[in-house]
């Protein structure tokens, strides 16, 4: 039986396409009305409200609860005081990532850890003689994320401690009476913000947050649009930018946290002591060079581009719907040297582009590659140049 | 990135502000002085500026933009007082100036709304089955007549496309260049298939009533498609000659899709702003509140221009972004000019025959038919319900006076960027058709007023109560839009899309080209190929030319 998020009654009667995904075994919204791409404006230009519920929750707490973290998790949690969040991944013996996920510092020994998948046998199991508890929480809560640009001021409205959050830290406050959390984090790239709230006080927050953004512009968004919001952003997605070693039946479809452009959680390694799960693989990988790919944003040149479809008699077309599928990319005589993985057109940047992996030398900056496209059922080579992650970044995300 | 500045000037510091600023340069000499700072002149300037030119662009109001500007006329409330939404843009345009680095955010119209008179509509947006099905409602045979014509327009407008990325070859020269140009114009025509080549003819000289009434029956369908074949020009949809007003209008590829339609991030003027910016990175200087008088000349050159408060700034090349009239017959002297080049700008039609009304609402107006819904707003609301509704519009215009029941283009932009308007509050932008410039018996002083009444009174009735809502409303006349921002006559293109006066013979035969009969002197708005609409075409193949005439191309 497909699950519901504690939001579903009020998402559904604003689901006007009756389009939904099954997420996590939840019913989510694909898009709520005809055009993605308008709720997708939304977010860029003011705000826009998703239900983010059906993530994975696991509350791990207890007097070791750091330690155990620390040892899991390859990013330093400790890094990470109460009242802050921290965008993480674990990873397996061999170094291969398993799963990112966003970590919440509740306070000392309290934490709260999202995951697009199950982990909570994963993490069990890897509980020593730490005193530390793992709980199963998905259900416990409902999330929702509001992001844009006027996601602080609209917040803020109803709790003023949202105004001062950094970037990745947390306030708490209650809306409607009811006790909610707000992190600073997000999948769009943009400012913005997740209200955390109990299952039970779900609707009544939902409704006094949307009463409090009437006027203002804020549409509730689906699926559609947050894939487009996060590769414009350079966040990986799961079973999209890369698999989970733990069911990955070759190392080719593994990945280093280094391969996917994360190597900056390891900058402090000299100095971070930690015996993290992965952490001799990750030195060596480091020292030795020997990572096989590298993660990069790719800009398509859009005149060989427009050249190519014109050349064939066809509009180039310029759709925003994500491709969520493997592209290859290759150098100037076509041999392969990666492939992208999310492509689409950005609105924002009015220019198709990508996420790829590429070989190592390649992902320097401004190299020139080849991305195919397929034109009259053959392959075109369409030039396209790295660039860094992300490819949209506005200053108001971290200010 | 070809970037080949070679000024030392850093183009970051410079402050961004709108207020008046002096010239840097204190000797007062430019590579390139651009008269105008309208879209045209910006894109023109810009491209001089990124080819390395030392380049100034000289505006007489307050703030660059032409008539692509946005005014807070109400407090709080953001009103694109004339131009209203972008379509034409170039693509090339938004790729070479760089312009999302500078904030070039085209917001999605994600819907169309044709109110009807007998309380029905025809609401389309972005999902295909959808607008079948909605087409269907008033028409099962144009639901699928709409694919084929979709189709048709599509073939037609790829065809005419390439017309609008280069200048039009130059008849009259016998320069190889030039008659190479003309053959290969020739080819391409002739490559094409027979069935899209004679649509392009049925468009380019027949009437957009003909071409429609070939696919549909369904009148809301038709007086739909037939509104974007009068804009701005003075034929009605059963004038031979709008079909040439509909194909340019849909000819836009906003994001590759012919036709569409997008509101910038603040309206027009949002994105004249970020054309200044854009100038200003690569170099250019701007000026305001400089009003130029006229342009010097020496011995059959330009030199500069003298403003009217006789300042004078020198450079070897002039370019106007005004029209023809005030290109050729004001800012130089017409006795310098050929007299057929100055015959054929004298009777150049201008004839405005649009205006605007805007609204500050106090909040989204109601449609009977949808109850308390308001996402019908996201886009153009349309009022022109029939052929026959338009058609009399233009009757009236025809005897020298504006439509009792005016066809009206309306956009609450507001649902698109809050930003325009305080929460729950709206604007309402009213694009109006027929207000001939010349009134019979009358002028636009005094009837200004009557023409915001006869808009107001049209509005009510497809949306009743809407009177309630009005906090204020801004009147633009024909009238008003000459002496704002200087387009002649208030044409809406710098002169109106008819056939003697486009391609070859816009502004003039022989002098379609950019160029001026005055050497170093250049023409770089609406008046020249491809024509109005916020386009930027003008303004970059005029600065090609000029950095072509230069050895810098």
């Amino acid at each position: 039986m497909i699950l519901t998020s504690p939001f579903h009654e009020r998402t559904s009667a604003l689901n006007e396409t009756g389009l939904w995904s099954h997420w996590s075994g939840h019913l989510a919204a694909d898009r709520y009305q005809m055009s993605d791409k308008f709720e997708y404006f939304a977010v860029r230009n003011s705000a826009g409200i998703f239900d983010s519920s059906p993530l994975y929750k696991y509350r791990i707490h207890g007097p070791d609860a750091e330690r155990f973290l620390a040892g899991v998790l390859a990013r330093d949690v400790r890094a990470c005081p109460p009242g802050h969040a921290q965008y993480t991944v674990w990873c397996d013996d061999r170094g291969f990532v398993v799963e990112d996920g966003v970590v919440l510092r509740h306070g000392p020994d309290e934490f709260l850890l999202t995951a697009a998948e199950p982990n909570l046998a994963y993490f069990a199991d890897l509980i020593g003689r730490e005193d530390v508890r793992i709980e199963e929480v998905s259900h416990d809560y409902g999330v929702i994320a509001v992001q844009g640009p006027r996601s602080r001021d609209l917040l803020a409205r109803l709790i003023p401690a949202v105004a001062t959050i950094p970037y990745f830290g947390l306030a708490s406050g209650s809306i409607a009476g009811s006790p909610v959390t707000v992190s600073r984090t997000g999948y769009s790239g943009d400012l913005g913000y997740e209200v955390w709230v109990e299952r039970a006080d779900a609707l009544r927050v939902w409704d006094a947050l949307w009463d409090s953004v009437a006027g203002h512009g804020v549409l509730p968004f689906g699926l559609a649009a947050l894939y487009m919001l996060r590769i414009e952003a350079g966040l990986l997605l799961l079973d999209v930018d890369f698999s989970s070693s733990r069911f990955a039946w070759t190392d080719e479809d593994r990945s280093t946290p280094i391969e996917l452009g994360l190597g900056w959680m390891f900058r402090d390694l000299a100095s971070d002591d930690r015996a993290f799960i992965g952490r001799r693989a990750i030195e060596r990988e480091l020292a030795g060079g020997t990572s096989r790919w590298r993660m990069t944003g790719l800009v398509l040149d859009w005149q060989d581009y427009d050249r190519i479809y014109s050349a064939a008699g066809l509009i180039p077309p310029k759709d925003h719907t994500p491709v969520q599928e493997e592209l290859f990319v290759y150098d100037d005589d076509i041999r392969q040297v990666g492939y992208a993985t999310s492509f689409m057109y950005s609105p924002m940047l009015q220019r198709h582009i990508a996420m790829a992996r590429v070989r190592p030398d390649l992902a320097r900056l401004g190299s020139s590659v080849r991305l195919e496209v397929d034109v009259n059922h053959r392959y075109e080579y369409v030039t396209a140049t790295t660039a860094r992650l992300p490819l949209y970044n506005p200053a108001r995300k971290t200010a | 990135m070809p970037k080949t500045k070679t000024t030392p000037k850093s183009s970051t510091s410079r402050p961004r502000t709108e207020a008046p600023a002096a010239p840097r340069g204190a000797d007062r000499t430019y590579d390139a002085i651009v008269v105008g700072g309208g879209h045209n002149g910006l894109v023109n300037g810009a491209y001089l500026a990124r080819a390395g030119l030392r380049t100034l662009i000289i505006e007489r109001r307050p703030l660059v933009g032409g008539a692509a500007i946005t005014e807070e006329l109400y407090p709080g409330f953001s009103f694109t007082t004339f131009s209203y939404a972008l379509s034409l843009l170039r693509p090339d345009i938004i790729h070479e100036l760089e312009l999302t680095k500078h904030g070039f955010m085209p917001l999605l119209m994600s819907s169309t709304f044709a109110p009807m008179e007998d309380g029905d509509y025809l609401w389309l947006g972005q999902d295909h089955d959808e607008n079948l099905k909605e087409i269907a409602r008033h028409s099962q045979h144009d639901a699928d007549a709409y694919e084929q014509y979709s189709h048709d327009m599509e073939q037609v407008c790829q065809a005419i496309k390439p017309l609008l990325d280069a200048p039009p070859p130059d008849l009259f020269s016998d320069d190889p260049e030039e008659l190479l140009a003309l053959a290969s114009l020739g080819s391409r025509f002739r490559r094409l298939d027979k069935r899209v080549l004679h649509n392009v003819v049925r468009l380019l000289t027949g009437s957009a009533a003909d071409f429609l009434d070939d696919y549909f029956d369904s009148e809301i369908l038709k007086g739909y498609l037939a509104s974007s074949s009068i804009i701005g020009t003075k034929v009605g949809p059963r004038s031979q000659g709008s079909g040439l007003v509909l194909l340019y209008h849909s000819i836009g590829e906003h994001d590759a899709e012919f036709g569409a339609w997008a509101f910038h991030k603040g309206g027009n003027g949002g994105f004249t702003q970020v054309l200044a910016r854009a100038a200003r990175s690569f170099g250019a200087e701007i000026v305001l509140e400089s009003p130029v008088a006229a342009v010097i000349t020496k011995g059959g050159r330009a030199i500069g221009v003298a403003l009217e408060d006789g300042t004078e700034y020198r450079a070897t090349t002039v370019v106007s972004a005004l029209d023809p009239r005030r290109t050729f017959l004001e800012l130089v002297n017409p006795r310098e000019l050929p007299a057929d080049l100055v015959e054929t700008i004298r009777r150049f039609r201008f004839q405005g025959t649009s205006a605007k009304v805007n609204f500050a609402l106090d909040g989204l107006p109601k449609y009977p038919a949808l109850g308390d819904r308001g996402d019908q707003y996201r886009g153009f609301t349309n009022i022109g319900p029939s052929m026959d509704y338009l058609e009399r519009a233009f009757d009236e215009a025809k005897y020298g006076w504006y439509s009792s029941r005016p066809y009206l283009d309306c956009a609450i932009q507001s649902t698109i960027d809050p930003d325009m308007a305080p929460p729950g509050k709206h604007v309402w932008s009213s694009f109006v058709q027929y207000a001939p410039y010349e009134l019979r018996d009358s002028d636009w002083d005094t009837e200004r007023q009557n023409l915001g009444d006869t808009v107001q009174r049209t509005i009510e009735s497809f949306f009743p109560g809407f009177g309630d809502l009005v906090l204020h409303r801004e009147v633009v006349t024909p009238l008003d839009i000459e002496r704002t921002v200087g387009l002649s006559e208030g044409n809406i293109f710098a002169g109106e899309f008819l056939a003697p006066q486009m391609y070859f013979f816009r502004p003039a035969p022989g002098w379609s080209q950019y160029r001026t009969p005055i050497d170093g002197y250049y023409q770089c708005g609406s008046g020249t190929h491809p024509g109005g609409c916020v386009m930027g075409a003008p303004g970059k193949l005029a600065a090609q030319r000029i950095l072509k005439d230069l050895g810098r191309a």
